[in-house]
């Protein structure tokens, strides 16, 4: 089966890259009007392939992967997908 | 005194941690690679380093804190053994769970590397009694992520249990309350992004690190 985790920071956690990228697409406003893009979140996705073909044991394999190292959760959110 | 000193890949401050722990502390230092699934015996003090293990990946210290000789290192921290952490190793060791909260991307987004002012918030533990009454120190500072954060509920206990062991006199990074570094609640883990390891002596252009080890020493004068 095919994983798919997506890390953001919590809501609430300041995303200091998500401010600068939104900066500079306002920034951009003048020659291309993105001036109503509001609360940008940069996070991350990785994708990896299970040998498992039970989705619900893929899944709760995938969230102790991300408990225990893929997602820090004290200041982290993930979302898993598995097909 | 018997100190080791881990080795991640990716490391650079491990020789400097040693001749500091030496220099200071007339220590015995043996240095441990992150593979190996044992510590010397009678070990006073271990010293996670600054670096960049695993290159940052993922997240600063997420895969070295999942390395064999860490599983060690949180049984000989819960036997009471002191473990200081500096910059990655602080990173380290919160990823492991030794030390409440987290250290995020820098606030300003760039790597902070200058010395640094610090005041000293508890003089009363292992690492800080040989202070005396020194208002501030100086250090230095050269990281990317040392954006220290807890929740609100996590930063008012660390608080309360007097466990923030410095603070910067000026916010370089963001950290809540100008947290630099912290201790756990039993007082024998600390974790500092400020490097005392690169200001131990005054051709260093600082020597104010020096007492953080001489601490160390004076707590097994003691014993």
């Amino acid at each position: 089966m095919k994983a798919t985790v997506h890390i953001f920071l919590k809501a609430g956690v300041l995303d200091v890259q998500g401010k600068a990228v939104e900066g500079a697409l306002n920034g951009l406003a003048g020659t291309a009007g993105w001036s109503d893009v509001a609360n940008v979140r940069v996070g991350k996705v990785l994708e990896f392939d299970l040998k498992s073909t039970d989705k619900p044991s893929a899944e709760a394999e995938v969230k102790s992967m991300c408990e225990k190292l893929l997602a820090n959760t004290v200041i982290e959110s993930y979302r898993i997908e598995v097909a | 005194m018997k100190a080791a000193v881990l080795v991640f890949p990716g490391s650079n401050c491990d020789r400097d941690c040693k001749v500091a722990v030496e220099v200071t502390t007339e220590a015995q230092v043996s240095m441990v690679w992150h593979q190996d699934t044992s510590l010397p015996a009678g070990l006073d003090l271990i010293v996670v380093p600054g670096g960049f293990s695993y290159g940052d990946y993922l997240r600063c210290g997420a895969m070295a804190s999942l390395s064999p000789v860490m599983a060690e290192v949180v049984k000989a921290a819960q036997r009471g053994v002191s473990v200081v952490g500096i910059c990655n190793g602080f990173q380290i060791l919160c990823e492991a769970g030794l030390l409440p909260g987290a250290l995020m991307r820098n606030a300003g987004l760039k790597y902070v590397c200058k010395p640094i002012e610090l005041t000293i918030e508890n003089r009363n533990t292992r690492f800080t009694s040989a202070y005396g009454d020194k208002a501030s120190v100086w250090m230095t500072q050269g990281n990317g992520d040392g954006n220290f954060f807890a929740d609100a509920e996590t930063l008012k206990a660390i608080e309360d249990n007097n466990q923030v062991v410095f603070r910067y006199v000026e916010n370089p990074n963001g950290s809540v309350n100008n947290i630099a570094g912290i201790m756990n609640a039993e007082g024998n883990v600390l974790g500092m992004m400020p490097h005392p390891d690169r200001a131990f002596e005054p051709a260093l252009g600082s020597a104010d690190g020096a007492p953080l080890f001489h601490s160390l020493m004076r707590v097994l004068q003691a014993a």
